[in-house]
């Protein structure tokens, strides 16, 4: 995988497939990203939980904080993870050790580690770096074109409604199971 | 649909970006949204509108979907991240200084501008403590000078109006990432047909819709592009964007934003406090527009060059300054920055001086004596008495519109009749 330029079925793929998504790394404060696409991705229907040790056994949005991923009591489909570059291997490598194992590991925008997804990869994980899962899917459901952002996108087929709000869209029927 | 491999081409995206069937009815030409606000799903959804944690519409003042779809198609047309429209080119300008600027910053700006972007660096910017610095265009050392450690930002426009100078962008890109701060384009008469500045190192893009991208005349507009190429958080010169905001409980919108903060913080800090939002009408009918804009610009270019080359050939006139002419001091710039032609605005000078120029324009028949530029019809003007008046007459000969100098908008009529038209004006007794 080519970790500059993800093609968007890549993405489309993994939005449209994982359901349950662990966010390593949120803060518990309202103005902060990472409760900014906790929420965000919660409202859009994916089953979200907080692992941060700080916050363990509080809750946060309604979702009870877990303070490692190991504590985890159900599986995991995807590990979103905002920390420092230099603090994601030791996630990663907690993660791989999971039963079932996750599909896919994802690093927030500005985060990289190439060991890390290497390590994932070899493993037969899906990885996605310096992106953000909030913003990735405005753009391919096309919400993020209210904001006049560019969505790199074009179609001549309608966004469709996620069916829980007027202001709510889906990432659509086409490509449900969008590969690489 | 194009692949995610596949990047559609200019004509595609002037169509098609930004512009999927409506959500709701199917309608495939974009709907004109004529509302002020739009219903929230209930109180939460109200709360994460308001609190940027989500996206959507609230007010027409902040966003509106007509509003977006020209947000994003300038925006995938200049290889932007994002869009933002507002009610006129002036307007756009307010609200890029006023994300970066605080009372007594300074900016770096060409002295070779549309006239009415210099009063409103000379006066009404200087009202805010915004304080412009001239440089020139045709000395690089000039913009060098100019910068100071209260330099916020280098603004210059890729093709000058009236004068048909052509800046060189990436030069001046690179005196503006030695000095850490972006460079701001007025890419209005080049549109991104001709010249894409961000691919020359321009951090933001600045254009009048009313010109060349409406392109028919009917509808004031303005709108700002976010390259996505400049790091707001680097230092602390920045804090609309790199600081925690009190309007916004904390945020702090490049961290939250990414490549697209200067944008939103330009819509909502900007746009939101200041005011001038665009009508949905008008931006129904500039998305239109640019639905042509390829067609058109060559067009304009064509015409323009068998104008200029027609006019450097007649007895009444002293020099045709148009960057397409062989020849011409900026041909070589024009040939780097905008090889499918120099556009369609350019100035002559008549031996007769400013009586000749009055003449000229009283006789046209097919040319409409107006102040705007861009139509599809011919434009003709004298700046020394119009648009560059409240100049002194130093600033309207660095301006290039002295007294003898005429400004011509060439539109899509046919060639010959264009050159007929002129002909009449010059001949006229």
């Amino acid at each position: 995988m080519n970790h500059d330029n993800y093609p968007d079925n890549y993405i489309r793929g993994i939005l449209n497939t994982v359901k349950t998504i662990a966010m390593v790394g949120i803060s518990p404060k309202e103005n902060r990203p990472s409760y900014f696409a906790f929420k965000y991705l919660l409202e859009r229907g994916y089953h979200m939980i907080p692992v941060n040790p700080g916050q363990a056994g509080k809750s946060i949005l309604n979702q009870t904080v877990y303070a490692r991923l190991s504590d985890i009591p159900e599986p995991v489909d995807m590990v979103d993870i905002f920390r420092a570059s230099e603090h994601v291997l030791p996630v990663v490598e907690e993660a791989l050790k999971l039963q079932p194992k996750p599909q896919v590991i994802w690093m927030q925008l500005t985060i990289r580690n190439e060991e890390a997804a290497r390590l994932a990869e070899a493993e037969g994980l899906k990885v996605v770096m310096n992106r953000c899962p909030k913003i990735e899917y405005g753009r391919l459901s096309s919400e993020i074109s209210w904001m006049g952002v560019n969505s790199r996108t074009l179609s001549s087929r309608r966004a469709q409604n996620l069916g829980t709000g007027v202001q709510r869209m889906s990432l659509g029927a086409t490509n449900k199971k969008g590969d690489n | 649909m194009p692949d995610a491999e596949r990047t559609p081409g200019f004509a595609t995206l002037s169509i098609h970006a930004g512009a999927k069937p409506d959500p709701t009815t199917g309608a495939r030409v974009t709907p004109i949204y004529q509302t002020t606000s739009f219903v929230f799903d209930d109180v939460d959804h109200a709360a994460a509108l308001f609190g940027l944690q989500t996206f959507g519409n609230i007010y027409t003042r902040i966003g509106n979907p007509t509003c977006a779809v020209l947000e994003e198609r300038v925006a995938a047309l200049e290889g932007g991240t994002a869009g933002l429209a507002v009610a006129s080119g002036h307007a756009a300008q307010v609200i890029v200084l006023h994300a970066l600027m605080t009372p007594g910053d300074e900016f770096v700006a060409s002295k070779k501008l549309y006239g009415g972007s210099i009063n409103q660096f000379n006066h009404s910017f200087k009202n805010f403590g915004w304080n412009v610095v001239w440089a020139d265009p045709d000395d690089l050392a000039s913009f060098e000078k100019a910068v100071s450690s209260k330099t916020k930002c280098i603004f210059i426009e890729s093709i000058a109006n009236p004068g048909g100078v052509i800046t060189d962008i990436e030069a001046i890109s690179k005196i503006a990432r030695k000095a850490g701060v972006p460079l701001i384009v007025d890419n209005t008469l080049a549109t991104p047909y001709l010249c894409k500045p961000i691919d020359y190192g321009a951090d933001i893009i600045v254009h009048s819709l009313t010109k060349f991208l409406g392109g028919h005349g009917n509808s004031i507009g303005g709108l700002i592009v976010d390259g996505g190429t400049f790091n707001w958080s680097r230092d602390k010169k920045y804090p609309m964007l790199s600081e925690p905001r009190p309007e916004y409980q904390g945020i702090i919108l490049h961290e939250t934003f990414g490549n697209f903060a200067f944008a939103i913080a330009c819509r909502v800090l900007g746009l939101r406090d200041l005011g001038p939002a665009l009508s949905p009408f008008n931006a129904f009918l500039v998305i239109t527009g640019i639905e042509t804009l390829p067609l058109r610009m060559q067009r304009h270019c064509d015409n323009t060059l068998a104008v200029a080359e027609w006019l450097s050939k007649r007895p009444e006139v002293a020099w045709v300054s148009y960057p397409g002419l062989p020849g011409d001091k900026y041909h070589k710039l024009a040939k780097k920055y905008s090889p499918k032609g120099a556009g369609a605005v350019f100035t002559f000078g008549l031996k007769g001086g400013y009586d000749a120029g009055v003449k000229l324009v009283s006789n046209v028949k097919l040319f409409s004596h107006l102040a705007n530029i861009g139509d599809t019809r011919s434009l003709i003007i004298h700046p020394a008495s119009t648009t560059h008046r409240q100049l002194s007459d130093a600033q309207k000969v660095q301006a290039g519109a002295g007294p003898d100098v005429v400004r011509l908008s060439v539109g899509l009529e046919d060639p010959e009749d264009i050159i007929a038209d002129l002909e009449l004006g010059l001949k006229a007794k």
